[in-house]
């Protein structure tokens, strides 16, 4: 490790042993081997020590990244049984309920998988468990990617990455949840057919095509298959590739901290303590699909039966991750237009189709958006606290509650029926709380976020409360507060000053011409305004070491009547009081 | 390995688990509150009556317990803006009567959108009467006997097809309300198609029969007696069958499945990160030859 | 000999404003297995335990895969497929015994030290980007691209071209929607299989049903006879897709009300039987199967997105996001007293699409609940 801008006086050495090898090993014979064929050194010498900070937050990709194994592992198992087939047989496995039953050979073989081969269900349920672990985790990791602000230039181009990532695995699992033909997944294709036939002008075209003619047809489930197990498989693992080496050559963001800041990574070296916990935790989360694939029953067809288009089940819900536009759905009013002798179904075509399209557009364009609306142009290794940028925190916040609320109403019957409620007061409801409830979630959590960054402040210039009561010669009682100590002060003073110091407005480019006005700028000016309107800026030095002066002197005079003892860290919970007497020796 | 409860034959296996401390449980109420109408003089005097007898004390029953509602002859109540209060009886049948009275909805706790199912108020013997009074005020379908919904008597592949047929008709006629599971299903307005799963066959077949509340009537004109036979078989295979593929998750379909992901499966993969990536204790002590 | 840390990069365009002076990274703390031997054999053992007790798991799931029947008259245990429960469980806890133990090892033994590494710009030196742009200049004025639009031209248009084949060649994925009608009986997106004079009969079993037989407040699921050939009516089987076809939008749901309660929609006063209707059982909102009836209040309800129609007044939309009234079929009595159909429905049935010629009778709302 060399550096040359960075106190190396705390760099710590990498380990004991030196990298020279005492005798030839037999593994060193090999890496040679392999190294004068393919020029591995090169590589290895960068990489192979490569940092990655450690916080549990990183972590969570981890687990979509693991779940895509997994979900690879137990699919080319599956395929190994399955018959992608709409032809139809007549049922004679062991299933007795349905024995004699004529079902499509994609049936027949998810009952067979399930039923007569050894552990076949099992896979199958971890393989559904992941397919959902895998969203999930992409999910939550989107989150704490926006809510960090890990985002930012230059990692723009992998949340582009990461979003489409999202779609694409969504697709899968959609792809996926049709292939076993049993009740719900047939009622999902018509559905499905439903919405490509509300697409204008084209609508009904595309569905004779998907479906090679009316649906149901006999092509959906061999086309689905390909692009269950090819098409949509193939791109994800191009994508997660280019994910993965963005990060590595990006290099994970940290959280900013005494020797972390934008110039540097610090974490553990790849070898070997980042691919042992990199490693454990494939196993780990392995380990938890086949647990839950073991203990918990996922999607038993067995009990919906095989497709038929006159048959339906109550609860009829697609699975979680197509639940939110399936509410958006459920809620839209019954809007249908008539003109020249063609049908506009809005109803279908506004919640399925251009909602999602529009939503999906706005999280790829946000950080985009984000940096417009900033001007601010530089790269961004340390992260920020959700607090400290309560715009864009109040902006995902009210985002995820529309996805929640559109989520619950895609299970509105369900809520119903297990809260002893009204399906239509509750579509009633939800009408009105998507617009209204992301509003107020937007403004609540902006200026929860604000009120933190003050308290934040406080913290700074006048200590952290230690729970200590002082009582004064007068009678009268005060908390003792105590100065937040070096480091974490450190840690809280590492963020930008607000706005309009460190993005200032552009109004000339870089070489010093005037940018040109354009229609946009006055819009954006008034946005800036607002992005940054109210944010509790950090104090100044000035402000800190006045309030240090005024906090010290104040400590002088207490101690001076206490014969300086107990200064009241003993009992906050922050020190170690090992061997420190609460009073001093009279 | 003997834990493992190897099974006779199709059919014969029962539930062991958790549930079974909840099954003595009920299992001695019900022998306690058997017990106590053996001994109770109404039923023990009742072992040799007429029909007549039984038509009589089924009135004097419906008169207290019943006539507020639905009117001292059964011919229903409305209020003062004519909106029904009670409906009439006439013609509903004793099946009806046993199957309100029998799952425990009549009398009702209270006035409400829809009956619920509670723990029966009256024991069987006065539902009878009181069914016998009611199916004397007009022509309607009688109480099953056990013959018209048992498979007793069936060869093993008549009952097998008999329990196949059943589930397609199910599927068919059921499941849109019921769920897929007789797990029950939301209805209209705060309405809902209760579980069906753990009803009693008698109790499944008469509401097939009569269309309580605002379920629709499947007589036997519509779905034949031999059809609501197997339709009752399907549903006792499904309660005997074993969760195949573990925990059921209250058989509610992907929303109860997404719940499961989300909070079991993510929270324990976040608890592991937040493990992994967690401090481990440090000593106060200095290596030797630390640097 | 030159390392990647050498070669120039443009500085680092990245400040983030820290205020106080760095303390600097913390001097490393020491683990209790890195100073005491005796914990660090404790550790060791702990974590040889843990692959051992993995290894244990491993043997159990081959022993369970081999000594548990599976499948549907497999064992139970409390109630659950022990084959599944056992296989899941040995398998879950020697995967994750494994990955526990591995944490564990990074936790306790390996060395901990954190290290640093310095990041650099994403962008290229500026010299990297000079040569690049050079060589790239290099190449288009060799290739004289710039130069000779007429070849240019000529190349991107004919490439351009060559998207046709791609989209051609996916023209046989499916027939046309207007190709599909005639080619069998009902084929087409404004037919069904139902015809003038075809019996109602019942799903599943397939008989065909008297008008006798229906009771005020029945609900049949209900399909024409066409789905259920047999040597009487002497109908063609129907297989594989057109079966299925056939399935999908014949489907009817078929009851009786208090003739009291049913409003015949204008035109359709001869549709009923003595107050016996049939609707199509399609959902008009995306198509799914509906038959969830109130009998209490003719409210026929899809599972699917919670459209509900009103039966006795034409199926008409009183809640949810279905667009249109629910197709009625007009219903007949034929010589022997079993029900059947006037017609095929005289609209489309299911969801809508663009071409669809036709629009909803009378005005429609949510209003009266």
């Amino acid at each position: 490790m060399s550096s040359n801008t960075v106190d190396t006086s705390k760099v710590a050495t990498s380990n004991s042993t030196a990298a020279v090898a005492t005798k030839p090993s037999r593994i060193g014979a090999a890496a040679t081997w392999a190294d004068e064929r393919l020029g591995l050194a090169a590589m290895g010498k960068k990489n192979l020590r490569k940092v990655f900070p450690d916080h549990w937050s990183f972590m969570l990709g981890e687990i979509a990244l693991w779940s895509f194994v997994v979900l690879l592992l137990s699919g080319v198992f599956l395929t190994l049984w399955f018959t992608p087939s709409m032809s139809e047989i007549t049922y004679q496995g062991s299933y007795d309920q349905l024995r004699g039953i004529m079902m499509s050979e994609a049936m027949a073989s998810t009952l067979n998988i399930s039923f007569d081969v050894r552990g076949g269900l099992l896979l199958r349920q971890m393989h559904h468990w992941s397919a959902m672990l895998f969203i999930a985790s992409m999910m939550i990791h989107l989150m704490r990617v926006f809510f960090t602000g890990a985002h930012r230039k230059p990692r723009e181009l992998n949340w582009v990455i990461g979003c489409l990532l999202l779609i694409l695995g969504t697709l899968e699992g959609f792809t996926g949840y049709s292939l076993p033909d049993d009740l719900l997944s047939g009622t999902g294709v018509r559905a499905a057919d439903g919405f490509i036939k509300s697409i204008p002008i084209v609508g009904t075209y595309v569905s004779f095509f998907l479906f090679g003619g009316e649906f149901p047809g006999e092509a959906i489930i061999p086309r689905l298959f390909t692009i269950h197990v090819l098409l949509i498989p193939g791109l994800l693992l191009a994508l997660i590739a280019a994910h993965m080496l963005l990060l590595v050559y990006h290099k994970h963001t940290q959280w900013p901290g005494p020797g972390r800041t934008e110039e540097n990574v610090v974490g553990y070296p790849m070898l070997p303590v980042y691919a042992a916990k990199a490693g454990g935790f494939f196993f780990i989360v392995f380990g938890v699909t086949a647990l839950m694939g073991g203990l918990l029953t996922i999607n038993p067809v067995w009990k919906y039966g095989p497709y038929d288009p006159t048959k339906v089940t109550a609860g009829s819900q697609p699975d979680w991750y197509m639940g939110w536009p399936d509410g958006a759905l459920r809620i839209m009013p019954g809007w249908e237009s008539h003109f020249w002798g063609s049908t506009w179904s809005w109803n279908v075509f506004l919640p399925i189709i251009v909602l999602p399209g529009l939503l999906f557009t706005v999280l790829l364009l946000l950080p985009f958006i984000e940096s417009w609306v900033t001007g601010d142009k530089r790269e961004h290794h340390l992260l920020q606290r959700p607090r400290n940028a309560p715009t864009r925190t109040a902006t995902m916040a009210a985002l995820i509650s529309l996805y929640g609320l559109f989520w619950a109403a895609g299970g509105n019957d369900i809520i119903a029926i297990e809260l002893g409620l009204s399906i239509n007061q509750i579509t009633y409801f939800m009408r009105a709380a998507v617009f209204i409830v992301p509003v107020i979630v937007f403004l609540v959590t902006r200026r929860w976020c604000i009120a933190l960054q003050r308290h934040d402040n406080e913290m700074l210039l006048h200590g952290y409360e230690t729970g200590v009561i002082m009582r004064s010669p007068e009678g009268g009682y005060s908390e003792k507060h105590l100065p937040v100590d070096g480091a974490k002060a450190y840690a809280m003073t590492v963020r930008d000053r607000s706005a309009a110091e460190l993005s200032p407005a552009v109004t000339q480019d870089v070489n010093g011409v005037p940018a040109p006005r354009g229609k946009l700028a006055g819009l954006r000016e008034r946005v800036r305004t607002l992005y940054y309107a109210d944010d509790a800026d950090k104090p100044t030095l000035a402000e800190l070491e006045e309030a240090h002066h005024h906090a010290e002197h104040e400590h002088e005079l207490q101690a001076a009547l206490d014969g300086h003892s107990a200064d009241g860290h003993q009992f906050d919970g922050h020190h170690s009081v090992e061997g420190e007497p609460l009073r001093g020796d009279h | 390995m003997r834990l493992l409860n190897r099974s006779a034959g199709r059919l014969s296996r029962h539930r062991r688990g958790p549930v079974a401390g909840v099954v003595l449980l009920l299992l001695g109420l019900v022998l306690t509150g058997g017990l106590y109408a053996a001994f109770s003089p109404a039923s023990s005097a009742d072992q040799a009556q007429s029909q007549e007898q039984t038509v009589a004390e089924g009135r004097k029953l419906f008169l207290v317990g019943c006539a507020f509602c639905h009117g001292t002859n059964g011919e229903g109540v409305t209020d003062v803006d004519g909106n029904l209060y009670g409906p009439s009886l006439v013609g509903v049948g004793a099946a009806a009567v046993d199957f309100q009275m029998g799952t425990g909805r009549m009398p009702l706790a209270r006035p409400g959108q829809q009956a619920p199912e509670k723990k029966a108020v009256y024991d069987q013997d006065e539902i009878d009467a009181i069914a016998a009074y009611v199916a004397s005020l007009g022509p309607g379908p009688a109480i099953p006997t056990e013959a018209d919904y048992s498979t007793e008597g069936l060869s093993e592949e008549e009952r097998q097809a008999a329990i196949v047929r059943g589930g397609q008709i199910f599927l068919t006629n059921c499941t849109a309300c019921h769920n897929f599971t007789g797990s029950g299903g939301a209805m209209p307005r705060g309405g809902y198609a209760p579980a069906v799963i753990n009803t009693d066959p008698k109790h499944i077949y008469e509401a097939m029969l009569t269309g309580p509340q605002s379920m629709d009537v499947f007589s036997n004109g519509n779905i034949t007696p031999e059809m609501k036979r197997d339709v009752i078989a399907y549903i006792q295979s499904m309660r005997e069958e074993p969760g195949h593929g573990g925990f059921g998750l209250g058989s509610l379909g992907p929303v109860s499945e997404g719940l499961f992901a989300w909070v079991l499966g993510l929270g324990t993969l976040v608890g592991f990160a937040v493990w992994i990536a967690a401090h481990t204790t440090r000593s106060s002590k200095k290596k030797e030859t630390a640097a | 000999m030159s390392s990647v840390d050498e070669t120039p990069h443009e500085p680092l365009n990245a400040k983030t404003d820290a205020l106080l002076p760095d303390p600097g990274l913390a001097p490393h703390a020491w683990r209790p297995t890195d100073v005491d031997a005796k914990a660090e054999k404790r550790a060791e053992r702990q974590v040889a335990t843990l692959f051992g007790l993995s290894a244990v798991f491993t043997v159990l799931f081959v022993v369970a895969y081999f000594a548990i029947d599976s499948g549907v008259d497999g064992d139970t245990f409390i109630g659950l497929g022990a084959s599944n429960l056992a296989l899941g469980t040995t398998l879950g806890l020697a995967l994750l015994l494994i990955g526990v133990g591995v944490i564990q090892w990074a936790r306790k033994l390996m060395a901990d030290h954190e290290i640093v590494e310095l990041r650099h710009p994403a962008t290229s030196s500026a010299e990297d980007r000079a040569v690049t742009v050079a060589a790239l200049n290099a190449g288009l004025e060799e290739s004289g691209i710039g130069r000779r639009p007429l070849v240019r031209n000529s190349l991107l248009g004919a490439v351009t071209l060559l998207a046709a084949p791609a989209v051609v060649l996916l023209r046989d994925l499916g027939p046309l929607p207007g190709e599909v009608v005639g080619e069998y009986e009902g084929a087409g997106l404004e037919h069904t299989v139902w015809k003038k004079g075809m019996r109602v009969v019942r799903d599943v079993v397939g008989t065909p049903i008297k008008a006798s037989d229906v009771e005020i407040g029945d609900l049949f699921n209900a399909e024409p006879e066409a789905i259920f050939p047999t040597e009487e009516n002497g109908l063609p089987e129907l297989h594989g897709a057109q079966m299925q076809v056939a399935k999908s939008k014949a489907a009817i749901v078929l009851l009786r009300m208090d003739p009291d309660d049913y409003i015949p929609g204008k035109g359709r006063e001869n549709w009923d039987v003595d107050g016996i209707v049939a609707y199509s059982k399609i959902c008009t909102h995306v198509g799914c199967p509906i038959s969830l009836n109130e009998r209490t209040t003719h409210h026929l309800l899809c599972p699917c997105h919670q459209s509900t129609f009103d039966l006795a007044d034409s199926g008409r939309v009183v809640f949810g996001p279905a667009g249109r009234h629910l197709p009625q079929l007009p219903l007949a009595v034929d010589a022997e007293g079993y029900l059947i159909a006037q017609s095929d429905f005289t609209e489309p049935v299911g969801p809508s699409y663009w071409e669809r010629n036709m629009k909803d009778i009378g005005e429609q709302g949510e209003g009266d609940l």
